[in-house]
């Protein structure tokens, strides 16, 4: 039976990191619920509006259990505003979870005219196609953290022991390195080859 | 691919997988007309995850008449001000002018929407042409396919804006959701047929003949009054909902606002959507369908 990964679904796109997940070989649940957490191997937190997950996260008591299950070292992928919410920020909203010692500005970029797709090197992978959608920017790592890329100067990929963090969106390509190299780190097993759509 | 920046390679700022991953952000959210700074705060404190920048609200187009046109500038601009999260607005069918100026304010998202009056009655706006991201309305899937092959990104129902009524908006769900499951039933060689009764690109024919799903985000949109009728439209396939004069044509804009952000969460809890519907107060006022001329119906306009 394949391992149970929790997507966080109070808002954003849970439903292509779940197919993302499916092809990497796992079992994906929605999160909405404190119940829901219950039995997972792993957890993403997706794109999405950072403000509003974090407040309904806030709101239907998930804030607290979700930090509780990563401090005891339940593996969490996040993506975009879910690398926003795992980080420290100085703004005002959303209040972060401070789950990985490193800073996270949202929209550091700009509006949407400044999204923009680069090809960037990352450690581990090698090349990767990255699409930055009204992205943040993460930078002033701690200690621990372990940087895996950078577009210039700003960190756009890195872990701190169970936490894995992107300002990209590998849940939008059909590639799914990143999403298998979690489910490593879940115990899961990743299926051997991509079952492409 | 060969544009060089900074340590990686660019594919171009712009790009359809770009303008539709915006789109993907907004799911499971909801977008909340607004027509002042302070509705617009109220509106992101209540959770939305996009505005909508507008001068009117539809309920007050269709009460007012004369011509809807794009917001004045100094009210999207302030409105961009005032917010951290997507800042939609509207530009008239056809009128590309007022795409480009949107697109210079660099607002995220323009909708090329039947609310305001037409600019060209024959013509959508050529969406392919831009940077920024459109999202357009249907009232059938061969109208949603037109406009995504003008390079819609996102697509929602049309319904029949500032009613109130939910009627309009289950109709086009409905009919985009049927027409899309009987694609898969059909042959090969049955889709260019189709393709020509449905007015709609043989590509993107094909391509829902194979998925069964729509080709970019499908959002419903035109009389989204109450959290129920929010989860309504969820359940029959919107991935998102867009809220006009629901929210602040209702007696209490924060609380209305935030249980219908909650109830598209929530759309299959039951007893949640019945917690969030009590003591709302009065929603906005509702209009029968059968009271409206046919000529002062909104949906009819774009083709």
């Amino acid at each position: 039976m394949s391992s149970l990964i929790g997507v966080l679904a109070l808002q954003g796109d849970f439903e292509s990191h779940a197919v993302a997940l499916g092809r990497a070989g796992a079992r994906a649940c929605p999160v909405r619920r404190p119940a829901d957490l219950a039995g997972l191997v792993g957890l993403v937190v997706p794109g999405g509006e950072s403000t509003v997950m974090q407040r309904l996260a806030a709101e239907y008591g998930l804030e607290q259990p979700i930090r509780a299950a990563v401090q005891r070292g339940l593996p969490v992928f996040g993506t975009c505003a879910g690398a926003i919410l795992m980080g420290r920020g100085s703004e005002l909203r959303p209040p972060r979870w401070r789950l990985m010692d490193i800073g996270a500005e949202r929209n550091a970029y700009g509006r949407q005219l400044q999204s923009t797709t680069l090809t960037l090197p990352l450690a581990t992978f090698g090349e990767f196609e990255c699409l930055f959608i009204r992205a943040p920017r993460l930078f002033d790592p701690g200690p621990e953290v372990e940087v895996l890329g950078r577009r210039d100067d700003d960190i756009i990929l890195a872990r701190q022991a169970n936490v894995l963090v992107a300002t990209f969106h590998p849940e939008l390509t059909e590639d799914d390195r990143l999403h298998r190299y979690f489910l490593e780190s879940c115990g899961a097993e990743a299926s051997e080859t991509s079952v492409g759509r | 691919m060969t544009q060089s920046k900074g340590n990686g390679t660019a594919a171009g700022e712009g790009s359809f997988a770009l303008k539709v991953g915006l789109a993907e952000m907004i799911k499971g959210g909801v977008i909340m007309d607004v027509t002042t700074v302070e509705q617009a705060k109220i509106a992101e404190d209540a959770g939305a995850a996009a505005v909508m920048a507008l001068e009117r609200v539809p309920a007050d187009i269709r009460k007012d008449g004369g011509v809807a046109r794009m917001a004045a500038i100094e009210i999207v601009r302030s409105i961009q001000e005032a917010v951290t999260i997507p800042v939609m607005a509207k530009a008239r069918i056809g009128h590309f002018v007022e795409a480009r100026i949107l697109e210079t304010l660099g607002v995220d998202f323009i909708d090329e929407s039947e609310v305001l009056t037409p600019a060209d009655e024959a013509n959508h706006i050529d969406k392919q042409a831009f940077k920024v991201p459109f999202v357009c309305g249907c009232r059938n899937l061969g109208e949603a396919l037109r406009r995504i092959g003008e390079g819609a990104a996102m697509i929602r129902t049309k319904g029949e804006a500032g009613t109130g009524n939910i009627v309009e908006a289950v109709r086009h769900m409905r009919t985009v959701m049927t027409q899309m499951r009987r694609l898969t039933t059909l042959g090969d060689e049955e889709l260019m047929h189709e393709a020509k009764e449905l007015g709609a690109p043989y590509d993107l024919v094909r391509q829902v003949a194979r998925t069964g799903e729509m080709p970019v985000p499908n959002f419903a949109a035109g009389g989204i009054a109450t959290p129920a009728d929010a989860s309504l439209m969820m359940h029959l396939g919107a991935q998102a909902v867009f809220v006009g004069s629901g929210i602040f044509k209702s007696s209490d804009p924060s609380k209305t606002g935030s249980a219908i952000v909650r109830a598209v969460t929530h759309f299959q809890d039951y007893e949640e959507l019945a917690r969030l519907s009590e003591n709302l107060g009065d929603p906005m006022a509702g209009l029968e369908m059968e009271s409206l001329a046919e000529d002062s119906l909104l949906q009819s306009r774009g083709w």
